[in-house]
Protein backbone atom coordinates (compact mmCIF):
# COMPACT_ATOMS: atom_id res chain seq x y z
CA UNK A 1 0.00 0.00 0.00
CA UNK A 2 2.83 2.37 0.96
CA UNK A 3 4.68 1.40 -2.24
CA UNK A 4 1.64 2.15 -4.42
CA UNK A 5 1.12 5.49 -2.66
CA UNK A 6 4.79 6.35 -3.18
CA UNK A 7 4.64 5.40 -6.87
CA UNK A 8 1.51 7.55 -7.34
CA UNK A 9 3.25 10.45 -5.52
CA UNK A 10 6.40 10.15 -7.67
CA UNK A 11 4.32 10.08 -10.86
CA UNK A 12 2.37 13.13 -9.66
CA UNK A 13 5.40 15.28 -8.89
CA UNK A 14 6.97 14.47 -12.27
CA UNK A 15 3.67 14.80 -14.20
CA UNK A 16 4.49 11.43 -15.77
CA UNK A 17 1.04 9.86 -15.61
CA UNK A 18 -0.01 11.50 -18.89
CA UNK A 19 3.20 10.34 -20.57
CA UNK A 20 2.67 6.76 -19.39
CA UNK A 21 -0.94 6.77 -20.59
CA UNK A 22 0.26 8.01 -23.98
CA UNK A 23 2.87 5.25 -24.10
CA UNK A 24 0.24 2.58 -23.33
CA UNK A 25 -1.85 3.69 -26.30
CA UNK A 26 0.95 4.48 -28.77
CA UNK A 27 2.95 1.31 -28.16
CA UNK A 28 -0.12 -0.85 -27.69
CA UNK A 29 -1.30 0.38 -31.09
CA UNK A 30 2.16 -0.43 -32.50
CA UNK A 31 1.96 -3.96 -31.11
CA UNK A 32 -1.57 -4.59 -32.36
CA UNK A 33 -0.91 -3.22 -35.87
CA UNK A 34 2.37 -5.14 -36.17
CA UNK A 35 0.69 -8.43 -35.22
CA UNK A 36 -2.22 -7.67 -37.55
CA UNK A 37 0.21 -6.92 -40.38
CA UNK A 38 2.21 -10.09 -39.78
CA UNK A 39 -0.88 -12.29 -39.67
CA UNK A 40 -2.35 -10.72 -42.80
CA UNK A 41 1.04 -11.20 -44.47
CA UNK A 42 0.97 -14.91 -43.56
CA UNK A 43 -2.59 -15.26 -44.90
CA UNK A 44 -1.64 -13.49 -48.14
CA UNK A 45 1.41 -15.72 -48.58
CA UNK A 46 -0.76 -18.78 -47.81
CA UNK A 47 1.51 -19.96 -45.01
CA UNK A 48 -0.11 -22.81 -43.12
CA UNK A 49 2.42 -23.90 -40.50
CA UNK A 50 0.95 -22.34 -37.32
CA UNK A 51 4.03 -23.07 -35.20
CA UNK A 52 6.22 -21.09 -37.62
CA UNK A 53 3.66 -18.26 -37.68
CA UNK A 54 3.57 -18.26 -33.86
CA UNK A 55 7.37 -18.19 -33.58
CA UNK A 56 7.70 -15.31 -36.03
CA UNK A 57 4.93 -13.30 -34.32
CA UNK A 58 6.34 -14.05 -30.85
CA UNK A 59 9.76 -12.91 -32.01
CA UNK A 60 8.29 -9.65 -33.27
CA UNK A 61 6.28 -9.20 -30.03
CA UNK A 62 9.35 -9.73 -27.84
CA UNK A 63 11.39 -7.37 -30.03
CA UNK A 64 8.64 -4.72 -29.74
CA UNK A 65 8.60 -5.17 -25.96
CA UNK A 66 12.38 -4.87 -25.67
CA UNK A 67 12.42 -1.90 -28.01
CA UNK A 68 9.74 -0.14 -25.95
CA UNK A 69 11.51 -0.98 -22.69
CA UNK A 70 14.97 0.18 -23.70
CA UNK A 71 14.00 3.25 -25.73
CA UNK A 72 11.70 4.58 -23.00
CA UNK A 73 14.27 3.91 -20.26
CA UNK A 74 17.06 5.71 -22.11
CA UNK A 75 14.95 8.71 -23.11
CA UNK A 76 13.10 9.04 -19.78
CA UNK A 77 16.35 8.71 -17.78
CA UNK A 78 17.85 11.56 -19.77
CA UNK A 79 14.69 13.67 -19.36
CA UNK A 80 14.45 13.03 -15.59
CA UNK A 81 18.15 13.75 -15.07
CA UNK A 82 17.81 17.02 -16.98
CA UNK A 83 14.74 17.99 -14.92
CA UNK A 84 16.52 17.11 -11.64
CA UNK A 85 19.65 19.08 -12.60
CA UNK A 86 17.50 22.10 -13.47
CA UNK A 87 15.62 21.85 -10.18
CA UNK A 88 18.85 21.43 -8.19
CA UNK A 89 20.22 24.58 -9.80
CA UNK A 90 17.06 26.50 -8.90
CA UNK A 91 17.03 25.14 -5.33
CA UNK A 92 20.83 25.49 -4.96
CA UNK A 93 20.84 22.15 -3.13
CA UNK A 94 21.36 18.44 -3.70
CA UNK A 95 17.98 16.75 -4.23
CA UNK A 96 19.25 13.19 -4.81
CA UNK A 97 17.98 12.05 -1.39
CA UNK A 98 14.58 13.68 -1.88
CA UNK A 99 11.41 12.45 -3.61
CA UNK A 100 12.64 14.23 -6.75
CA UNK A 101 15.84 12.14 -6.62
CA UNK A 102 13.76 8.96 -6.15
CA UNK A 103 11.58 10.02 -9.08
CA UNK A 104 14.60 10.49 -11.34
CA UNK A 105 15.66 6.90 -10.53
CA UNK A 106 12.30 5.07 -10.48
CA UNK A 107 10.03 6.92 -12.91
CA UNK A 108 12.15 6.04 -16.00
CA UNK A 109 12.02 2.38 -14.93
CA UNK A 110 8.23 2.43 -14.44
CA UNK A 111 7.71 4.27 -17.73
CA UNK A 112 9.96 1.76 -19.52
CA UNK A 113 7.99 -1.15 -18.05
CA UNK A 114 4.70 0.34 -19.23
CA UNK A 115 6.17 1.14 -22.65
CA UNK A 116 7.59 -2.36 -23.04
CA UNK A 117 4.74 -4.38 -21.56
CA UNK A 118 1.98 -2.58 -23.46
CA UNK A 119 2.88 -3.91 -26.97
CA UNK A 120 4.03 -7.26 -25.56
CA UNK A 121 0.80 -8.00 -23.67
CA UNK A 122 -1.41 -6.79 -26.52
CA UNK A 123 0.56 -8.95 -28.96
CA UNK A 124 0.27 -11.99 -26.67
CA UNK A 125 -3.50 -11.49 -26.46
CA UNK A 126 -3.73 -11.35 -30.25
CA UNK A 127 -1.56 -14.45 -30.60
CA UNK A 128 -3.50 -16.44 -27.99
CA UNK A 129 -5.79 -18.31 -30.51
CA UNK A 130 -2.72 -19.34 -32.54
CA UNK A 131 -0.81 -20.39 -29.39
CA UNK A 132 -3.81 -22.42 -28.15
CA UNK A 133 -4.18 -24.09 -31.52
CA UNK A 134 -0.46 -24.97 -31.63
CA UNK A 135 -0.77 -26.36 -28.08
CA UNK A 136 -3.63 -28.57 -29.29
CA UNK A 137 -6.39 -26.80 -27.39
CA UNK A 138 -9.55 -26.68 -29.48
CA UNK A 139 -11.74 -23.61 -29.13
CA UNK A 140 -15.39 -24.64 -29.52
CA UNK A 141 -16.61 -21.03 -29.49
CA UNK A 142 -14.52 -19.99 -32.50
CA UNK A 143 -15.62 -21.53 -35.76
CA UNK A 144 -12.95 -19.49 -37.57
CA UNK A 145 -9.36 -20.59 -38.08
CA UNK A 146 -6.86 -19.40 -35.43
CA UNK A 147 -5.44 -16.78 -37.81
CA UNK A 148 -8.84 -15.19 -38.42
CA UNK A 149 -9.63 -15.37 -34.69
CA UNK A 150 -6.34 -13.50 -34.04
CA UNK A 151 -7.34 -10.85 -36.60
CA UNK A 152 -10.70 -10.35 -34.87
CA UNK A 153 -8.97 -9.99 -31.48
CA UNK A 154 -6.49 -7.49 -33.01
CA UNK A 155 -9.31 -5.40 -34.51
CA UNK A 156 -11.23 -5.54 -31.24
CA UNK A 157 -8.17 -4.40 -29.22
CA UNK A 158 -7.47 -1.59 -31.71
CA UNK A 159 -11.10 -0.49 -31.37
CA UNK A 160 -10.80 -0.60 -27.55
CA UNK A 161 -7.60 1.50 -27.66
CA UNK A 162 -9.62 4.07 -29.62
CA UNK A 163 -12.41 3.90 -27.04
CA UNK A 164 -9.79 4.48 -24.30
CA UNK A 165 -8.46 7.52 -26.20
CA UNK A 166 -12.01 8.80 -26.58
CA UNK A 167 -12.62 8.54 -22.85
CA UNK A 168 -9.39 10.50 -22.16
CA UNK A 169 -10.27 13.22 -24.65
CA UNK A 170 -13.90 13.14 -23.46
CA UNK A 171 -15.21 12.80 -27.00
CA UNK A 172 -17.55 10.16 -28.45
CA UNK A 173 -16.06 6.74 -27.61
CA UNK A 174 -17.73 5.20 -30.66
CA UNK A 175 -16.27 7.76 -33.05
CA UNK A 176 -12.82 7.45 -31.50
CA UNK A 177 -12.98 3.64 -31.60
CA UNK A 178 -14.12 3.67 -35.23
CA UNK A 179 -11.27 6.06 -36.13
CA UNK A 180 -8.60 3.65 -34.85
CA UNK A 181 -10.47 0.74 -36.43
CA UNK A 182 -10.44 2.62 -39.75
CA UNK A 183 -6.63 2.91 -39.53
CA UNK A 184 -6.39 -0.85 -38.94
CA UNK A 185 -8.67 -1.63 -41.90
CA UNK A 186 -6.67 0.70 -44.17
CA UNK A 187 -3.51 -1.15 -43.02
CA UNK A 188 -5.08 -4.52 -43.87
CA UNK A 189 -6.16 -3.24 -47.31
CA UNK A 190 -2.67 -1.84 -48.01
CA UNK A 191 -1.08 -5.18 -47.11
CA UNK A 192 -3.52 -7.02 -49.37
CA UNK A 193 -2.89 -4.54 -52.19
CA UNK A 194 0.90 -4.49 -51.91
CA UNK A 195 1.81 -7.95 -50.61
CA UNK A 196 -1.11 -9.73 -52.29
CA UNK A 197 -0.13 -8.56 -55.76
CA UNK B 1 10.30 18.89 30.23
CA UNK B 2 10.55 21.54 27.50
CA UNK B 3 8.22 21.06 24.55
CA UNK B 4 8.16 22.90 21.21
CA UNK B 5 4.58 24.07 20.73
CA UNK B 6 4.82 26.29 17.67
CA UNK B 7 7.39 27.02 14.98
CA UNK B 8 7.36 29.30 11.95
CA UNK B 9 9.71 28.20 9.18
CA UNK B 10 10.91 29.87 6.02
CA UNK B 11 11.24 27.19 3.33
CA UNK B 12 12.23 27.18 -0.33
CA UNK B 13 10.43 24.40 -2.21
CA UNK B 14 9.96 23.20 -5.80
CA UNK B 15 6.48 23.75 -7.33
CA UNK B 16 5.86 20.01 -7.00
CA UNK B 17 4.59 18.65 -4.66
CA UNK B 18 2.13 21.54 -4.42
CA UNK B 19 1.48 23.49 -1.23
CA UNK B 20 -1.51 21.32 -0.28
CA UNK B 21 0.47 18.05 -0.56
CA UNK B 22 3.43 19.71 1.15
CA UNK B 23 1.30 20.83 4.12
CA UNK B 24 -0.47 17.46 4.34
CA UNK B 25 2.85 15.61 4.46
CA UNK B 26 4.12 17.84 7.28
CA UNK B 27 0.82 17.47 9.17
CA UNK B 28 1.24 13.71 8.76
CA UNK B 29 4.22 13.77 11.15
CA UNK B 30 1.93 13.70 14.20
CA UNK B 31 -1.75 13.26 15.00
CA UNK B 32 -2.30 16.72 16.49
CA UNK B 33 -0.15 18.67 14.00
CA UNK B 34 -1.73 21.79 12.56
CA UNK B 35 -0.03 23.39 9.56
CA UNK B 36 -0.63 26.86 8.21
CA UNK B 37 1.24 27.63 4.98
CA UNK B 38 1.58 30.95 3.19
CA UNK B 39 3.23 31.32 -0.24
CA UNK B 40 5.51 34.36 -0.02
CA UNK B 41 7.16 34.32 -3.43
CA UNK B 42 6.86 32.32 -6.65
CA UNK B 43 9.74 31.90 -9.12
CA UNK B 44 10.06 29.90 -12.35
CA UNK B 45 10.94 26.60 -10.63
CA UNK B 46 10.59 27.30 -6.92
CA UNK B 47 8.45 29.04 -4.35
CA UNK B 48 9.26 30.49 -0.94
CA UNK B 49 6.73 29.53 1.71
CA UNK B 50 6.21 30.35 5.35
CA UNK B 51 5.05 27.32 7.33
CA UNK B 52 3.54 27.63 10.79
CA UNK B 53 3.31 24.35 12.67
CA UNK B 54 1.50 23.94 15.97
CA UNK B 55 1.22 20.77 18.04
CA UNK B 56 1.47 19.60 21.64
CA UNK B 57 5.01 18.40 20.98
CA UNK B 58 6.66 19.21 17.67
CA UNK B 59 9.25 16.68 16.56
CA UNK B 60 11.44 19.15 14.69
CA UNK B 61 13.84 16.50 13.36
CA UNK B 62 10.92 14.58 11.82
CA UNK B 63 9.57 17.80 10.26
CA UNK B 64 13.01 18.48 8.75
CA UNK B 65 13.13 14.94 7.29
CA UNK B 66 9.73 15.45 5.62
CA UNK B 67 10.71 18.85 4.21
CA UNK B 68 13.95 17.38 2.83
CA UNK B 69 12.14 14.36 1.36
CA UNK B 70 9.73 16.67 -0.47
CA UNK B 71 12.68 18.53 -1.97
CA UNK B 72 12.34 21.59 0.29
CA UNK B 73 15.19 23.54 1.78
CA UNK B 74 14.82 25.04 5.26
CA UNK B 75 16.14 28.61 5.14
CA UNK B 76 15.37 29.83 8.62
CA UNK B 77 13.37 29.30 11.78
CA UNK B 78 11.54 32.61 12.11
CA UNK B 79 9.46 32.06 15.24
CA UNK B 80 9.50 29.51 18.06
CA UNK B 81 7.18 28.90 20.97
CA UNK B 82 8.37 26.44 23.58
CA UNK B 83 6.88 25.49 26.91
CA UNK B 84 8.12 23.78 30.04
CA UNK B 85 5.18 21.55 30.91
CA UNK B 86 6.64 20.50 34.27
CA UNK B 87 6.94 24.14 35.36
CA UNK B 88 3.36 24.87 34.34
CA UNK B 89 2.18 21.87 36.29
CA UNK B 90 4.25 23.02 39.27
CA UNK B 91 2.79 26.56 39.11
CA UNK B 92 -0.74 25.21 38.94
CA UNK B 93 -0.09 23.07 41.97
CA UNK B 94 1.41 26.04 43.88
CA UNK B 95 -1.69 28.17 43.17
Amino acid sequence: MFLLRRIKFLLDITHNRDIMRRYVVVNGFDGALTMLGLIIGFIVSEADDLSVILSVCLGAAIALGMSGLSSAYISESAERKHALDKLEQAMISDLKESAHGDASRWVPLLTALVNGLSPLLISLLILSPIALSVAGVSLPFTPLSPLYSAIIIALLLIFLLGVFLGSIAQVSWLRSGLQTLFVAIVTVLLIYLIAGS
Amino acid sequence: MVYVKRIVLDVLKPHQPNTLEFSQSIAGVGVDYRVYLIVLEVDENTETVQIEITANTIDFAAVQVVIKDLGGSLHSIDEVEVCNEAEIQHEVEAD
